[in-house]
C-alpha cells in the first residue's frame, strides 16, 4: 500500500475515535442519542482530507502517520475543548482550519525543495529573537497573568513565542549545520554563539518573566547543538549557565520565585502570605490554588475517568472551579473524564509522533533536514513535557500550551507549520530512498 | 549524527513516560489521600452525584437526599428532617461549608466509597448503566424523643445532655444547647449566627456534648470517692470531722454552699451532702497522682471512643495553657482542690456520663456507640456494633459502694429533684464556680434503673452561666430525660 493510502485509513481510524468521543459529549450534553456531533467530526476531518489531498500532490512520500496523529491530538483536544465550552470550541475549529491552510500553503510553497530555507537562516535567527521581545516593547505587548507574551494589533492578539521557536529552530539547524566541524572541535572561541544564545534566553527570561518558554527553547537548542556536535559537556555546560542564571535571577523575579515556592510546598498547614490578596491565608487556597486545584482533578479521574462530559470542573452553581482550564490546564480536564487510561494514551500518541519525527531526522540525508527534524520534534516532546509536567508538579508550573490540544490560535497555527516541515523532510528522505 | 539523534530520542521519551509515571502517581497512590483533603472542592462538588446512604433513628430519618437536576446533572441535597433535634451527632453535608459529625466521619461509607470487591463491582455495572452511586445507609442508636424532651429542657440555657446505656454504651441521646437546624446551612447560614442564647458566643455549631469542656465541680467527687475505696485506705463508713473548711498549703478552702460546718461524719454523708472539706483531705491524702490514675481508669486523658470525628471529641483531664496536663509528680498539682473538681480539672458531658455509668454498670466501663448497624443499598446488614468492654475501671465492691452513696444522694441528699417514682436513681450534683458571682457551671450526673436490677440509663447534664445549684438546675432537666427514655408511656 502507497503511503498516502495508509495515510487515509489512518484517518479513518482517527476518525471513528474522534466519532466516538465526539457523540459521547454530545449524548452527555444533550441527555438524548442524536446526531449533531456526526456535523463537527464532518467538518474536522473534512479540514483533514484537504490537508490529505494536498499531501497527495505535495509530499506522497512522506510518514503516513503523522497527519492522522495529529489529526486524532486535536480532535480530543476540540472534545475537551467543546465540552467546557462550546463557544470556545467554535474558535479553535476555526483555528485547526486556519492551521490547516497553513500547513497545505506550506506544503505547496516548499514542495520542490524547503532546504531553501537554510539560505535565509540568519533573517530567521534575528526574526526569533525579534518575535520573542515584542511582547515586551510598550504599547504592543500585553501582559497576561503576569507573564508578557501576547501581543495585541488592534482585535488580533498573538503569542509571538510559539512561532518564535520553529523560526529558532530552523535558524539553529542552518547554523549548526555549518558550524558543526568546528564547534566539535571544543576550542573556546567557538563557544562564544553558545554564550550568546544563553544571554538571549536570560534576556528574554528577565522580559517576559516566562520560565516556561526559556527552559523550552533553551532545551531546544541544546538538543540540536548536542545532535550536531555529539558533545556532552555542552549539555552539561549549558544547563549549568541555564540554572546557575535562572537561580542567580531567582530573587529578582518574583513570578519564577512564587511558581518554584508553590511547586515544592503547594500545601501549607499554617496561613502564609498570600501574594494574590496580600492577606494571610492558606497556600492551597491562594498561590497554589490552581495547581491543587487542578490535582484533586486529575485524581478525581482515577484508573477509568469519569467519563466524557461527566468530570466535575464547576461548583453545584455552576462557578469555574479551575482557571485556564481549556489553554493551560487542558491535561487535567483529560485526566479527570478519561481516566488514567484516556491520558496515558494521549501521552502514547505524542510519543508515537516524537518517535516519528525522530525516525525522519535519522532517515534525512543531509545535516540541515536532520538538524531541522530533531529539534522540531524534540520541541513538542519537551513542550508537552514542561506543561504536563507542571500540572502534575514533576517541575514547576508555567503557562505554556499543550501542542495541538491546547486552546489557542498562535499555538495551533505554529504547530501546523512544523508538521509541515516534518513532512516535507520525511518525503524528501523516503523519495531519495525510492530513487535509490 | 544519527548516534545522537537516537540518544536525544531517548531523553524525549524518558521525558514523556515520566508524565505517564506521574500521572498514575497522582491517580492511584495519592488519589485517597487527596481525596479526603478538607479544600478538595471537586471531590466536594463530585460527592453531591453520589446518592449518600440515610442516616436513621431507630424510629425516624434524620439524613435523607433531595434530588436535583443542575445543568444536565443530577445532584443529590441533603436534607435533615429532625431539624435542630438530632444537628450536632449528625452533622452536615454541604457543597459550600464541608462536612460535620457522622456526616463527615462516616462520609466514606455513607458515599460508598469504603468498598469491597463486590461492591466495587456493582458501582461499575451501576457506572456503565448511568446510575447513581448509592452510599450505605447508618442507623444510629438515637432516640429522637429523647433528643427532644432534653433540648426543649435546656431550653435557651447554654448546655448539654448525654444519656447512654451503660451495659452496652449505647449512646441515646447526646444534645447540645442552643442547637442549630442542620438545612439552614447551604442556603441560610445566617439565620445560625444570628441565633442567640443564654451565653456568649452562643457557638450553635458546637457539639458541648463532646467538644465542650467544663470544671466538674461536685461531679468529679465520683472519681475521688473511687480512689479512696479502691485504695482500701477508706470505706463507706471512714469518719471525718468537718470544720467548714479545709486548708491547703495553710490556706483555708471553705465549703461551696454552706457555712455551716457538718462536724462529724462519714464518707457517705459526706457524698451525700456533697461536703468539699472531706474531700479536699482525701486528695491531700492520696495524692493527685492516685486521683488522676483513676480518672484514666474512668476515660480521662484520651479521646472518648464514638463515631463522630475525631476534632469533634476533646479528652477531659487537667488542663494547662489550652493543652492537656498530665503531672509528673504530686506537688505540681493540687491535689485537694482537685479532689472536689477544681484545679484545672476540665471534662465532657458525655466523659462524665461514662463516669456515672461505669459506677452503674458494676465498675466497667463501656466502650459508647452511637451507630449500631449499616445497612447496603439493597437492606442488607453491612455491619452491627457489638457493645465492648474498655476495660474494669473500679473494683465491683467499690462499684456497689460508690453507687450507693449516689443513690442516697438522690434519696435524701443534694439530688433530691431528680427522684422518679419507681425507679432507683443514683446521681451526683455539681456546681463549679466560674470566679464570677451567680455564674456557675452546674452538673448533673446520674444512673437510673429498676430497683434492684442494673441501671439502664446515665445521664449528664451541664448547664452554663447558671445561679443556683446543680441541684436545683441540671437535676430536674436529667429526671425529665430519664422519664422520657425509661417510662414505657413515653417511649413506646
Amino acid at each position: 500500500m502507497s503511503a498516502r493510502n495508509r495515510e487515509l485509513l489512518n484517518l479513518g481510524f482517527a476518525s471513528l475515535v474522534a466519532s466516538a468521543a465526539f457523540a459521547s459529549v454530545s449524548i452527555v450534553d444533550t441527555g438524548l442519542v442524536n446526531a449533531r456531533w456526526l456535523g463537527y467530526v464532518g467538518v474536522v476531518f473534512g479540514l483533514y482530507l484537504v490537508a490529505h489531498v494536498v499531501a497527495r500532490f505535495t509530499v506522497p512520500y512522506a510518514d503516513p502517520t503523522l497527519l492522522p496523529l495529529v489529526g486524532l491530538l486535536t480532535a480530543l483536544g476540540l472534545t475537551v475543548i467543546y465540552r467546557l465550552g462550546p463557544e470556545d470550541a467554535r474558535r479553535q475549529a476555526v483555528w485547526v482550519a486556519v492551521g490547516i491552510g497553513v500547513l497545505v500553503a506550506t506544503l505547496i510553497w516548499l514542495r520542490y525543495d524547503y532546504r531553501v530555507l537554510e539560505r535565509y537562516k540568519y533573517l530567521f535567527g534575528v526574526s526569533a529573537v525579534v518575535l520573542l521581545l515584542l511582547p515586551s516593547v510598550p504599547g504592543l505587548g500585553e501582559r497576561v497573568n503576569g507573564v508578557k507574551l501576547w501581543i495585541k494589533v488592534g482585535p488580533l492578539q498573538f503569542q509571538p513565542g510559539e512561532l518564535a521557536k520553529i523560526f529558532l529552530i530552523i535558524f539553529l539547524a542552518g547554523y549548526l549545520r555549518d558550524k558543526r566541524e568546528a564547534l566539535a572541535q571544543g576550542r573556546l572561541k567557538d563557544l562564544g554563539p553558545l554564550l550568546l544564545i544563553w544571554g538571549a534566553a536570560m534576556l528574554v527570561l528577565v522580559q517576559t518573566s516566562d520560565l516556561g518558554s526559556a527552559l523550552l527553547n533553551f532545551g531546544i537548542f541544546l538538543a540540536m547543538i548536542y545532535v550536531a556536535t555529539g558533545r556532552a559537556l555542552y549539555v552539561a555546560v549549558g544547563l549549568l549557565l541555564f540554572f546557575g542564571g535562572s537561580a542567580a535571577l531567582y530573587n529578582s523575579i518574583g513570578r519564577v520565585q512564587q511558581r518554584v515556592t508553590v511547586w515544592l510546598h503547594p500545601w501549607t498547614e499554617e496561613r502564609v502570605y498570600c501574594s494574590i490578596s496580600g492577606k494571610l491565608d492558606f497556600r492551597q487556597n491562594c498561590d497554589s490554588y490552581q495547581l491543587v486545584k487542578s490535582l484533586y482533578s486529575i485524581a478525581n479521574g482515577g484508573f477509568g475517568g469519569t467519563g466524557l462530559g461527566k468530570g466535575t470542573f464547576t461548583t453545584v452553581d455552576g462557578t469555574q472551579l479551575i482557571p485556564y482550564l481549556n489553554t493551560d490546564f487542558v491535561y487535567s480536564a483529560i485526566a479527570q473524564e478519561l481516566g488514567l487510561i484516556g491520558a496515558a494514551g494521549m501521552l502514547l500518541v505524542v510519543m508515537v509522533l516524537v518517535a516519528r519525527g525522530m525516525r525522519i531526522a535519522l532517515i534525512a540525508q543531509d545535516g540541515f533536514s536532520k538538524l531541522l527534524a530533531a529539534g522540531l520534534t524534540f520541541g513538542l516532546a519537551l513542550q508537552t513535557f514542561i506543561i504536563v509536567g507542571g500540572v502534575l508538579r514533576v517541575v514547576p508550573l508555567t503557562g505554556i500550551t499543550l501542542p495541538f490540544v491546547s486552546y489557542g490560535g498562535s499555538s495551533i497555527v505554529s504547530n501546523f507549520v512544523m508538521l509541515g516541515l516534518l513532512l516535507l523532510i520525511s518525503n524528501r528522505a523516503a523519495a531519495t530512498a525510492v530513487e535509490q | 549524527m544519527n548516534k545522537q539523534i537516537t540518544r536525544v530520542a531517548g531523553v524525549a521519551m524518558a521525558l514523556l513516560v515520566a508524565l505517564i509515571v506521574a500521572t498514575t502517581y497522582w491517580q492511584t497512590w495519592a488519589r485517597p489521600a487527596l481525596a479526603e483533603r478538607q479544600d478538595n472542592a471537586i471531590q466536594r462538588v463530585a460527592q453531591f452525584e453520589i446518592k449518600r446512604g440515610l442516616i436513621l433513628s431507630p424510629s425516624r430519618v434524620l439524613a435523607r437526599n433531595r434530588e436535583k437536576r443542575v445543568g444536565g446533572r443530577t445532584f443529590y441535597f441533603r436534607r435533615y428532617p429532625q431539624g435542630r433535634l438530632a444537628a450536632h451527632v449528625v452533622g452536615y453535608s454541604t457543597a459550600g461549608r464541608s462536612r460535620t459529625g457522622l456526616e463527615r466521619s462516616l462520609n466514606p461509607i455513607l458515599t460508598g466509597s469504603a468498598r469491597n470487591l463486590s461492591s466495587l463491582v456493582n458501582q461499575s455495572l451501576d457506572k456503565l448503566n448511568g446510575k447513581p452511586i448509592t452510599g450505605d445507609t447508618v442507623v444510629t442508636t438515637l432516640d429522637v424523643n429523647g433528643q427532644k424532651t432534653a433540648l426543649e429542657a435546656l431550653g435557651t440555657t447554654c448546655g448539654a445532655v448525654v444519656a447512654l446505656d451503660p451495659r452496652t454504651g449505647r449512646v441515646r441521646v447526646m444534645v447540645s444547647s442552643p442547637s442549630y437546624n442542620p438545612n439552614d446551612v447551604e442556603s441560610a447560614y445566617g439565620r445560625i449566627e444570628a441565633i442567640k442564647a443564654d451565653c456568649t458566643p452562643a457557638s450553635p455549631l458546637l457539639n458541648r456534648a463532646s467538644q465542650g469542656l467544663y470544671p466538674p465541680g461536685s461531679t468529679f467527687k465520683v472519681v475521688t470517692a473511687s480512689a479512696a475505696l479502691d485504695s482500701h485506705k477508706y470505706t463507706t463508713a471512714s469518719s471525718f470531722y468537718d470544720p467548714g473548711y479545709c486548708t491547703v498549703y495553710g490556706k483555708r478552702v471553705s465549703n461551696f454552699d454552706t457555712e455551716r460546718p457538718f462536724g462529724n461524719l462519714t464518707l457517705a454523708t459526706a457524698l451525700q451532702y456533697s461536703v468539699n472539706s472531706v474531700f479536699c483531705n482525701i486528695g491531700l491524702k492520696l495524692g493527685a497522682k492516685r486521683i488522676l490514675k483513676q480518672a484514666k481508669a474512668f476515660g480521662f486523658y484520651e479521646r472518648p471512643p464514638l463515631e463522630t470525628p475525631e476534632s469533634e471529641r476533646l479528652p477531659s483531664g487537667l488542663y494547662k495553657g489550652g493543652r492537656l496536663y498530665d503531672p509528673k509528680r504530686d506537688s505540681n498539682v493540687d491535689a485537694g482542690r482537685m479532689a472536689f473538681g477544681q484545679e484545672r480539672l476540665l471534662v465532657t458531658p458525655l466523659q462524665m456520663a461514662m463516669v456515672a455509668g461505669t459506677i452503674g454498670n458494676d465498675g466497667i466501663l463501656m466502650r459508647p456507640y452511637v451507630v449500631s448497624k449499616t445497612v447496603t443499598p439493597n437492606g442488607k446488614t453491612r455491619a452491627r456494633t457489638k457493645p465492648s468492654k474498655i476495660r474494669r475501671a473500679v473494683s465491683p465492691a467499690t462499684a456497689r459502694d460508690v453507687g450507693a452513696m449516689m443513690i442516697r444522694a438522690v434519696q435524701a441528699g443534694t439530688g433530691t429533684a431528680a427522684q422518679i417514682s419507681g425507679l432507683e436513681i443514683g446521681g451526683k450534683t455539681g456546681t463549679a464556680e466560674t470566679g464570677v458571682a451567680g455564674n456557675n457551671t452546674t452538673w448533673f450526673i446520674c444512673f437510673a434503673g429498676d430497683p434492684g436490677q442494673k441501671p439502664k440509663l446515665a445521664v449528664a447534664v451541664v448547664l452554663q452561666n447558671q445561679s443556683l445549684t446543680g441541684g436545683a438546675t441540671a437535676a430536674p432537666i436529667a429526671r425529665q430525660v430519664m422519664q422520657a427514655l425509661l417510662t414505657p408511656t413515653a417511649n413506646p
